[in-house]
Parts: C-alpha cells; structure tokens; sequence
C-alpha cells in the first residue's frame, strides 16, 4: 500500500516535459526557421524605429522547409497522442 | 417502479451537474486565449464545446475509477448518488458565482463521500483510496504542471528572442489556440467520463446494470451532450479570474500554459488518476507567470484559489451528506423528489443572484468594476496598479 506511485509520477514528469515544454520549444524553433531570410533584417530595422511590425516569414527557403519540417512533427506527435489514448481507452471489445 | 422514478431524477441530476461541470470549466481550456486575442470569445467557447463533445468519446478508463475505487459500491444506493450529486452541483454554482476556479471533480468526489459516509459511515470510504488517488495528485499535479509550463514559456521567449514582438505575438497565437484545443479535448475526456461513471454507477445500484458494467452508449452520448452544452455556455465569471485574475498573459505564455495542462492532464488520465483539470490549469498559468521574466503572478488571487481548493472536498462533503440527511429523513421516492426540489430552488436563487453582475462574452475582458462580486475588489487592486 504505497500512498505515491513513484513509477507513474517520474513518467508523467519526463514525459510530460517532453510534449509539454518540448512540442511547443520545437513549434517555436519552426517560429525561429520560419523568420529566417532577407525580411528579417528589414522587420528588424522597422522595430528599432518604433514600428510594431508582425513580419512573421523572413523569406528564406531553407527556413521554411526547416519550419514546415517542425510544425508537421508537432502536428504528428499531437496526431499520434490522441491515437494512443483512443485505442488505450478502448481495451479490447468492451462489450458482447 | 418508484425506483425507476428515482432512477429518471438520479440521471438528471447527473447530467445537470455535467453540465455545470463544462461551463465551470470552460476556463481551463480557453481562458489564455481569450485573454490575449487569440480567438473571440464565443468563438473560443463553441470550438471548446465541440471538442469537449469530441473528447468525451475519446477514452473510457477514468470512468470507473470515480465510482468503484474510493467507495464501497455495495452500500451505495439511488439516494446517496442523488444526494451526492447535489453536494456538487452546489459547490460548483457558489464557487461560480464568487469567480473562483475550483475542482469539479472534487466537487463531486467529495459530494459522493459525505452522502456515502451520511448513509454508512466512515467505514464505507476508501480513505487510502481517497488520498492516494485524489488528495495526493490534487496537490502534485498543479506543481509537475507549473514546473512544465515554466520551463515552457522560459526556452519558448529563449527561441524566438530575436523575433520581433508583433511576428512573435502572430505565430504563437496560432500554436496557442491550437494547444487550447488540445486542452479541451483532455477535458472532455477526463471530465465527462467522471458523470458517465456516476450514472453508470446509480444504473448498478438499481439493479439495471450487472455489477462491473461499462458506460452504456446512451450514458456516454447524453454526458458528452451535456457537457459540451456547458461548455459552450461559458463560464464566464471563472475565464476572467483564470484569464486576466492570476497573470496577465502574453501568447507564448499561453501556448506554454496549454501545452503543459495538455500533456499532465492526458498523461495521468492514461495512469488512472481523475485528475482536477482546473488544479491543473491553475499550475500551468502560474508557471507560465515564473517563467517570464517580469511577470507578476497575483499571488492573493492564487492563495484564494488555493484555499477554496482546500475547502473543496468537505463543502460538497457537509451538503451532501446534508441531502442524504434530508432524503433519507423523509424517506423514499418523495425525500428524493423533496431533495432535488431543493436543490433546483437553491440553483435558481444563485443564478438570480448572478444576474445582478452580470459576466458574459461581452465583458470578460473588461477591467473589474466595484462591487461586481466580493473577487472583484481583490483581482481590481492588482489590475489597476
């Protein structure tokens, strides 16, 4: 009769880590690819006059390959986790 | 046949609570996110509604768990789910109405337990259960959850430090509203399965279900209607105390916040622990807080969080043991009917109260005025300074 089940809880840790904190690290790497490129720089210059701007993509093609490449990985893995947790929620035939 | 009468009202019951559940809950999910923009706030509420609907068809394991672990099923008749039921629709309506985000399951955890032990005594309770299930992760969860989402919102402003702050603000919106959509699916799941597993466990008691039965589909269709209804009504008063109440909140934080509420509330829903998806989401936002650097977390809205946390299990224990009291003093299909009559005065009366500060889509946003309700000069002070 344990009162915490140590073996659950360092799991829901790690791997709460991992798709908590990192899925959404690896999005905002995409975010990082993604502004790469020539319009960066401008954005950058316009920011430092005062202007808000919202230039997302910077325009280099390296960079949104890299960016796509990393937003499908999060796509898959949030995919792949709502699989897992349908077929785990759905033991064998239940019923007849 | 007056069984079944009771059986009609029990269900009803339920699927009244499931509902106050979805709208006591709608925060968790979508509180971030409409707090920074990222979606309007009825769209927010109907996409979060939809796939609480969704969820609730997702997994089926929490549902046993709510019933057959913490009590012995044996002495739990219609009267003691009815009572219990009301234990926890109360909490949820004056926890409501005075904007404080608090534990639906607990609500209702602690409902059952009082009209369990009211009925059978402290005997009939799983105490080892009780806190190795629920106390026990009710007060982990909300700090593995906070840890996430601060080592979250710390690398995720480390990454994208050299973005300007409006491209920033654009791309996290879009990662934000898509991990709240995640949210509100683990909602549905973890949270609807907990009705369904009361109403399955008044079908045992009736004799209308074998002992160990499944959630039939009806159960499971009528919970997840229920609960996306509620969801999709909107808590309104509880987005504002989650959403601007405890830290105001930049989208990346938000994304950081909902990512690690997804993720603790799925994976220990896997594990078999009916995890508060509210303590959950009230660890994650306040990480969110820590890790930014700058951002104040408003920790007398949290502390009075925290103790209406603490309050949580025996309030809804006192009135459920209370109804037990009542029905069980009355005596058979008509305490019942006398109990819920109550119950549904007591509900109208708080919602009158409500609507004499009003908190809708329209204003959710909006700074506090005074003397909204006894909140809002706590979450005004802070705001306005």
């Amino acid at each position: 009769m344990s009162w915490i089940n140590l073996s659950a809880l360092w799991k829901i840790i790690v791997y709460g880590l991992i798709a908590g904190a990192g899925l959404p690290a690896l999005f905002a790497g995409g975010l990082y690819a993604l502004s790469l490129g020539p319009n960066r720089a401008r954005a950058a210059t316009a920011g430092a006059d005062g202007g808000d701007s919202d230039v997302l993509i910077g325009g280099s093609v390296a960079g949104m390959v890299l960016a796509a490449i990393a937003f499908l990985i999060v796509l898959a893995a949030i995919g792949w986790s709502v699989y897992e947790i349908y077929t785990l929620g759905h033991p064998a035939p239940a019923k007849k | 046949m007056s069984n079944d009468t009771v059986l009609v009202l029990v269900v009803i019951t339920a699927l009244a609570f499931d509902f106050t559940n979805g709208f006591h809950d709608t925060g968790n999910a979508m509180a971030t996110s409409i707090a920074t923009g990222a979606l309007g706030p009825r769209t927010a509420v109907a996409i979060s509604g939809l796939l609480n609907f969704v969820g609730a068809f997702l997994s089926l394991t929490v549902a046993a768990t709510i019933a057959s672990g913490l009590v012995n099923t044996g002495v739990v008749t219609l009267t003691v789910v009815a009572a219990g039921l009301c234990g926890g629709i109360i909490w949820n309506l004056l926890t409501w109405l005075f904007g404080i985000p608090s534990s639906s399951s607990h609500a209702l955890i602690g409902g059952v337990i009082g009209a369990t032990i009211a009925a059978a005594g402290g005997s009939a309770v799983n105490w080892h259960g009780l806190v190795s299930k629920v106390i026990i992760p009710a007060v982990l969860s909300p700090v593995i959850a906070g840890l996430i989402a601060a080592i979250g919102t710390w690398s995720l402003y480390r990454i994208t430090r050299s973005l300007t702050e409006g491209g920033r603000k654009h791309g996290f919106r879009i990662g934000q509203v898509g991990s709240a959509c995640v949210v509100s699916l683990a909602h549905g799941t973890n949270d609807a399965q907990k009705t369904m597993g009361v109403i399955t466990l008044a079908l045992i008691a009736n004799g209308t279900l074998a002992q160990g039965s499944n959630a039939p589909d009806w159960v499971i269709v009528c919970c997840a209607l229920a609960i996306a209804l509620g969801t999709y009504i909107g808590g309104w008063r509880l987005i504002r105390t989650l959403g601007k109440g405890l830290v105001e909140i930049e989208s990346p934080q938000g994304m950081a916040a909902e990512s690690a509420s997804a993720a603790v509330i799925l994976l220990s829903s896997t594990f078999g622990y009916s995890l508060s998806t509210t303590h959950v989401a009230t660890g994650s936002i306040i990480g969110t807080g820590l890790g930014k650097k700058g951002a104040d977390v408003r920790w007398n809205v949290a502390g009075r969080m925290a103790t209406a946390w603490v309050f949580t299990l025996p309030s809804a224990a006192i009135v459920g043991a209370g109804a037990y009291g009542i029905a069980a003093g009355i005596t058979g299909t008509f305490g019942v009917v006398v109990v819920l009559l109550i119950l549904a005065a007591l509900c109208g009366g708080i919602y009158w109260r409500s609507r004499q500060n009003t908190v809708d889509h329209k204003n959710v946003n909006a700074e506090w005025t005074s003397g909204v309700s006894p909140d809002s000069s706590v979450i005004a002070e802070p705001t306005s300074a």
